[in-house]
């Protein structure tokens, strides 16, 4: 495929969705959508980015964000390299400036970084000349799985407005939920965030959602349910008492998506606690769940991204 | 053929839920109330009554404590449902509130179904059950609020400790919003009483005890309001026993929020000096505090400041109250007294009669939501029959409790409990 005269992309990094307009993620998803065809066809390899440099920068443990984007840049013809914390100069006391320094002088063309704190990847980006991908920072937003989960509902109900999102569960601590919020209120969907009042940010509400504390009501008529994980490390008694009773008000089974539409979407960025926020029935329904195609779309979003991202500079 | 009716007659009947104050009768149709009210005569009544003639003394909705321990399971040597049912029967009291702790602690949903069908078929008054409010009472992780409310329970609690983390308590408080279960508190900060065994004061410097500084409590009532502010939770302090407390509770009730407050009839009863000679039986928790706050907690049930008038009946065996004063363990017993000695701020002239049934009745029954504490047609037929003057002196041996911690040995009260029933039956008479 040539691309003589590819259309810019507005923006120089991908750090938060809530800065994209409707036609940057427009532009973003329909990118994905072809992107996603040549990933089920044989020959996966183009040479796009022949020549560029992608460092995944990653200083919280990930398999599938990190291999996915990984395969994103090998199969766009990148030379991919992967730093992780337990191997990196990180280890050494190295601050994260210093390190996007060092990096910066081996001129890579893209950087993903993931990072425990909320901000970390915006702090890198001033001080590198290279496109910065936000891989997920802290509690505050992980773009491009929104923007994959924007993609998987797109491709199964055709379209975002004005769909019912319920998005259950750790809203708190999420910067899955962060992003999804952002995207989906930009491109018009009604967005209800249901969970514990433990694990709802006390000024929800001023993000444009509708805020629920039982799954009967949140999910009513809702087109798309997606679950987020909860961390083991909250489940003890600090903010929710135990798993069972978790499970009991806020896990997603048969009995609580039954007040949903009928044709309702189920979604998780992975990975699954099962029997903590989700049934193995519904995990593992291939027609009401999405899971599997969440991750197949990560790959096309993220080729889509590096694309977009290194046009311009070439 | 209609079922019998029993007809008690020539009463003065109270209602503090409509302020009523009449004479009349009450009828009782299978452990309901039938109808009440003065029409209700010995010429009027429906043909084949048995009849009962009250000779003029006060018919009332049953008593309704919201804060009492009943020992059961696992510490059946210092009370036991049946023998707690007796007490309560005895002070007119026909529903408790039983607190979690017990052995082991009420944190699992499990155990609120076994006591509450223990409740049923043991104890001779009604028994509601206060879930804990952190697992195993230790403060450190909260309990399963959810599970316990669908189990039953009215209330979460820690009963005798307060909640050192804040955090905690601020998801506590988050938390059991969600399922609109008051969350009550023993309202004094940890550290700050830690080790101590009597109020700081005049008493506590001459007899040589470590003290508990009396802004204990209302440090602990201005953090948890705050809380309450930010969290929208139910908040209901167990006993205030202190004027600044009592003046933070004031000004948190104007300020709109869900918040109410409770006494116990030894904190407007009694004061520090009943500590002299190291009487180990008026030690309780938080201590009994110095005259002038005793006298601010009269105030504050005048007032409507305190809502909650309950026993805080605390069995403990005479082993662990006749040991030094600062090795005895707190607590009093008061199911049976708790009207008797409430009686005299109705005597002194502080409190009318309608008022002080409100804080042992309408009140509590609202905050634990229970379908009591009224004369209402067609409810059970909870109510008890009692002389406002009758004299008597407190005998600790002959009270109906297994333990006999009471704090007002040999005084002498005006006013008793002459019968009590629960859903019709008769439970208690003197």
């Amino acid at each position: 495929m040539t691309n003589t005269d590819p259309i810019r992309f507005a923006h120089r990094h991908l750090l938060d969705i809530a800065r994209l307009s409707v036609t940057d993620i427009n532009q973003i998803l329909d990118l994905a959508e072809s992107y996603a065809e040549t990933s089920r066809s044989a020959d996966k390899k183009q040479s796009l980015l022949h020549g560029r440099t992608q460092i995944n920068l990653f200083y919280e443990n990930s398999t599938r964000t990190r291999t996915s984007f990984e395969l994103a840049g090998m199969r766009l013809g990148a030379d991919v390299i992967n730093m992780s914390v337990g191997s990196s100069s990180v280890k050494k006391g190295e601050t994260l400036i210093d390190t996007a320094m060092t990096l910066n002088a081996m001129h890579p063309d893209v950087l993903v970084i993931r990072h425990p704190d909320s901000g970390a990847p915006h702090l890198l980006a001033q001080k590198v000349d290279c496109a910065v991908i936000n891989g997920g920072d802290g509690s505050h937003e992980h773009p491009t799985q929104a923007l994959l989960d924007a993609l998987t509902i797109r491709r199964r109900k055709g379209r975002l407005q004005g769909l019912i999102v319920a998005i259950c569960g750790d809203i708190q601590h999420s910067r899955v939920a962060r992003s999804n919020i952002a995207l989906l209120n930009i491109m018009g969907a009604r967005v209800r965030v249901v969970g514990p009042t433990t694990l709802i940010p006390s000024h929800a509400a001023k993000m444009g959602v509708e805020v629920y504390h039982k799954m009967s009501e949140g999910l009513k008529d809702a087109d798309i349910v997606m679950m987020l994980r909860l961390q083991t490390e909250r489940m003890q008694g600090s903010f929710v008492p135990s798993v069972r009773e978790y499970f009991h008000f806020f896990g997603l089974d048969k009995e609580k998506l039954s007040v949903a539409r009928p044709d309702a979407l189920i979604m998780h960025p992975g990975p699954m606690n099962r029997g903590v926020e989700i049934d193995s029935e519904i995990a593992d329904d291939l027609i009401i769940s999405a899971i599997s195609e969440q991750v197949e779309m990560g790959v096309a979003v993220r080729m889509a991204c590096l694309d977009l991202l290194t046009r311009g500079d070439a | 053929m209609a079922a019998p009716v029993h007809a008690l007659i020539n009463a003065r009947l109270l209602d503090p839920a409509t302020s009523t104050d009449i004479r009349g009768g009450l009828l009782i149709e299978k452990g309901k109330i039938l109808d009440w009210g003065s029409h209700i005569t010995k010429d009027a009544l429906p043909d084949g009554a048995t009849v009962e003639d009250c000779g003029g003394n006060y018919l009332a909705p049953g008593l309704v404590d919201a804060h009492a321990y009943l020992c059961e399971p696992g510490k059946e040597h210092r009370e036991t449902m049946a023998t707690a049912g007796m007490a309560a029967a005895a002070g007119g009291v026909t529903t408790i509130n039983a607190f979690p702790a017990t052995e082991p602690v009420i944190d699992d949903p499990a155990l609120v179904e076994l006591v509450a069908r223990r409740a049923k078929t043991t104890c001779a008054v009604n028994v509601c059950i206060t879930g804990a409010l952190t697992k195993g009472l230790l403060g450190e992780e909260m309990a399963e609020f959810g599970l316990l409310s669908e189990a039953g329970v009215v209330a979460v609690s820690d009963g005798q400790f307060a909640i050192a983390n804040i955090n905690l308590m601020r998801r506590a408080l988050a938390y059991a919003s969600m399922f609109d279960l008051p969350v009550i508190v023993h309202a004094e900060d940890p550290a700050l009483a830690a080790g101590g065994v009597i109020t700081g004061g005049r008493t506590a410097t001459f007899m040589g005890l470590k003290s508990i500084p009396s802004c204990a409590e209302a440090i602990l009532v201005e953090r948890d309001i705050r809380l309450v502010k930010m969290t929208g939770a139910r908040w209901h302090a167990a006993h205030l026993s202190t004027r600044d407390a009592l003046d933070t509770m004031r000004r948190a009730k104007n300020d709109g929020l869900k918040v109410t407050a409770g006494t116990a009839p030894h904190y407007h009863a009694l004061n520090d000096l009943e500590l002299g000679e190291y009487r180990t039986f008026a030690r309780v928790s938080p201590p009994l505090r110095e005259e002038e706050e005793r006298l601010a907690v009269i105030e504050a049930i005048k007032d409507g400041t305190i809502d909650i008038i309950s026993s805080q009946h605390l069995p403990q065996s005479a082993d662990s109250k006749r040991v030094p004063f600062a090795q005895a363990k707190p607590g009093v017993i008061g199911l049976e007294t708790m009207l008797p000695v409430s009686l005299r701020l109705y005597h002194n002239g502080d409190v009318d009669l309608l008022r002080l049934l409100y804080t042992m009745t309408v009140a509590p029954a609202k905050l634990l939501g229970l379908n009591a504490g009224a004369l209402r047609k067609g409810a059970k037929a909870d109510i008890f029959l009692f002389d406002t003057e009758r004299p008597w002196q407190v005998d600790g041996d002959l009270l109906k409790s297994k333990s006999k911690n009471t704090a007002f040995d040999g005084h002498l009260l005006q006013g008793r409990v002459l019968k009590t029933f629960v859903r019709g039956t008769a439970v208690f008479e003197l």
